[in-house]
């Protein structure tokens, strides 16, 4: 019982983390039909700007205390990468907007490799460190089971940021205009909703919650690299279609889903195969869920809300 | 008119003359130089790199001509098939030896098609049985096989560290599971019993699932095949969960990277071996180390001064055959016997090294220490 529970806890973590960064998968792809592959570096750049922001504090404020630390970077981190959302979208997407769908995808990866090779000069090809401000030291074990105030962090902090998100979608006038263009662009722009501000408003929300993302990301494990985008951006985007793709409250779903499927598939894939598949299948296993889901499921767990094209 | 023709008709061939006393070797080195491990890749370029400085500043004569070394370096990635495209692009260059590659998945394809080509290949860190197995006869490496590497951790495992029951890990590539099965196989011989085998990547950064299963078997020890990028976080969360047993790895974690990556979770219980003696016992290691630092402005990682020697065995093979020829100096190679860096350079039959030694470290002192 006790390793169900670890396992569980294990997978609530990995979870949130792409719950979060699915989010940005799913908002974008409800509204322009763009897989924006760049949103995995988006979570790089937030948590390798959050280690230079602590590098560089730590070295002209060495008594200032790691929670205020913690803070300072991600008031650093977030808007580093709203601007960066902003630019990618005004710089390259905008102008793909009428495009036939394989443009902007093509463009999408290629920002990908933009952004990964930019990290690769400024940072180098090493792993970095992390600073893990908040501890890591397990606390006392409740049925056997080991967590971290880092893993509370995580949980409590991804469900209070989406709470947060979905109040602003479902009781903002702002929401109201989000929906209105993820439902159709071009009608919404009759109804006098500035369409453009709000797409570019959607990158931007979602590039702040892929730098809280990366940042948790890289306290959890205590590592950053010029990479580490690449697989958790490829693992979101595959929860967000098995939650539904374009419907926020799928992304959640799908991150929270996932993260329990690799848990547990890891965990048991060999006494539910009989010693056949082993642990080494565990990326995969993912993967497999997927495809059984959309093969029964096809619009994903709570249904995909993309715009209408006309 | 006529004279200053001439003049430059023999200018001409002056330099044209100068030019053909030079006759330029290339020499290759493949390495992953981007990618988890890049960090080891770009040491053991700079091994390479460094013994070919140093034979261009002491000038080498080959068949009455002056000649320069050239290094060709490329970047495999630490995978199979861009490990194989670059061996092929490295043929088409002309190369007359190649220093590489590092990681055993990638070598042993490689291999195949230096093989083909006649060139003659030394690894200083492909530690997989497997390569020198295949029967090509340019095959080398001057760093100690996972035969003898496994089988000395699987006696210290059981005997030294007294444990009873081991879990095994590896990152399900040719060097990481090459190792892990060969520890396996010792530490059953040895009385041990392995109530876990568990698996994962080379691109991983999340263990807890597979450590979760781990602490419910609750072994003394565990053993991971693999890399430091993989061992350092996984060192970490095995911490983090709370499980108490040792911690053993093998050559791929047995760097300064490994410390730094592991923070705070690394201790006195953590463990790693390495093919060969300990840099500070080599007879070279202590200058080799100092002159690296100082050309290269970075710490030794773990593989150059191998990455040196091979170098260096091709160079000395050269100069007894008097040629820069792969079918010519490749009997010198074989014959290789000198000292380098890590000590005396002699190839058995197959292209192992001779002198097969294994060293274990302990962390002690924000340092490996050898024991």
């Amino acid at each position: 019982m006790e390793i169900f529970l670890q396992q569980l806890v294990n997978g609530l973590v990995v979870g949130s983390v792409y719950a979060l960064v699915a989010l940005g998968y799913t908002m974008v792809y409800g509204i322009l039909g763009l897989i924006n592959f760049a949103h995995g570096d988006l979570v790089m750049v937030g948590a390798m700007t959050a280690l230079q922001t602590m590098l560089f504090l730590m070295g002209a404020a060495p008594g200032m205390s790691p929670l205020t630390m913690l803070t300072l970077s991600l008031a650093v981190a977030i808007p580093v990468c709203m601007m960066l959302g902003y630019t990618m979208e005004r710089l390259a997407y905008r102008r793909l907007r009428n495009a036939p769908r394989l443009a902007p995808l093509i463009t999408a990866i290629g920002m990908s490799f933009l952004l990964q090779t930019i990290a690769m000069i400024l940072w180098g090809r090493n792993y970095h460190t992390f600073p893990q401000l908040v501890s890591t030291a397990p606390l006392q074990p409740v049925a056997g089971v080991f967590v971290t105030p880092i893993q509370v962090t995580i949980v409590v902090g991804s469900a209070l940021i989406m709470a947060a998100l979905i109040v602003l979608v479902t009781k903002t006038r702002l929401g109201r205009a989000m929906r209105a263009t993820a439902e159709n662009h071009r009608v919404a722009a009759l109804m006098g909703v500035d369409t453009n501000l709000i797409i570019a408003l959607t990158f931007v929300i979602g590039a702040a919650l892929a730098a809280v993302a990366g940042v948790m990301y890289a306290s959890n494990y205590g590592i950053a690299h010029y990479g580490m985008g690449f697989m958790p951006g490829l693992k979101a985007f595959t929860a967000a279609v098995l939650g539904g793709i374009g419907n926020l409250g799928g992304a959640m779903l799908g991150g929270i889903v996932l993260g329990l499927v690799e848990s547990f598939g890891a965990g048991y894939i060999e006494h539910m195969t009989f010693g056949l598949l082993n642990s080494s299948y565990q990326d995969i296993f993912a993967f497999i869920i997927l495809g059984l889901v959309l093969i029964f499921r096809p619009t994903g767990l709570l249904g995909e809300r993309v715009s209408d094209r006309a | 008119m006529k004279r200053s023709v001439v003049a430059l008709a023999v200018m001409g061939l002056g330099l044209s003359l100068a030019h053909a006393q030079e006759t330029v070797v290339r020499l290759g080195s493949v390495a992953p130089l981007t990618g988890t491990i890049s960090h080891l890749g770009k040491d053991n370029e700079n091994g390479a790199r460094l013994a070919i400085e140093d034979a261009n500043a002491k000038g080498v004569t080959i068949d009455g001509k002056k000649v320069r070394f050239e290094l060709l370096g490329e970047d495999d990635q630490a995978d199979p098939r861009t490990g194989t495209t670059v061996a092929q692009r490295l043929v088409d260059a002309d190369v007359k030896g190649v220093v590489g590659h590092l990681n055993s998945g990638t070598t042993i394809p490689a291999s195949r098609i230096y093989n083909q080509a006649g060139v003659p290949m030394v690894s200083p860190s492909a530690t997989n049985p497997t390569l020198t197995r295949q029967g090509y006869p340019g095959v080398f490496r001057t760093i100690a096989n996972d035969v003898q590497q496994g089988g000395m951790l699987g006696k210290f495992i059981v005997g030294s560290l007294g444990a009873k029951t081991v879990a095994i890990i590896d990152d399900r590539t040719a060097y990481g599971q090459g190792l892990a099965d060969e520890t396996e196989k010792a530490v059953k011989a040895a009385g041990g019993k392995v109530v876990a085998r568990e698996f994962t990547t080379d691109k991983a950064t999340d263990f807890n699932a597979i450590l979760t299963k781990i602490r419910g078997v609750k072994p003394d020890a565990i053993f991971f095949g693999g890399m430091d990028a993989q061992a350092g976080p996984m060192l970490r969360q095995l911490k983090q969960l709370g499980i108490e047993a040792k911690f053993v790895t093998g050559d791929g974690g047995c760097s300064p990277e490994m410390i730094k990556l592991a923070g705070d979770a690394i201790n006195a219980t953590t463990y790693c071996s390495m093919p060969g003696l300990a840099i500070d016992k080599m007879p070279g290691g202590p200058e080799f180390r100092t002159r690296y630092k100082a050309r290269f402005n970075t710490d030794v990682q773990i593989y150059s001064p191998y990455a040196y020697d091979a170098a260096t065995a091709i160079i000395r093979a050269m100069q007894a055959a008097d040629s820069a020829e792969p079918s010519k100096y490749l009997p010198a190679l074989k014959k290789s016997n000198f000292q380098g860096v890590i000590g005396t350079v002699a190839f058995d039959d197959k292209g192992d090294i001779k002198e097969g030694a294994v060293t274990m470290y302990q962390y002690r002192n924000g340092a490996w220490s050898p024991m």
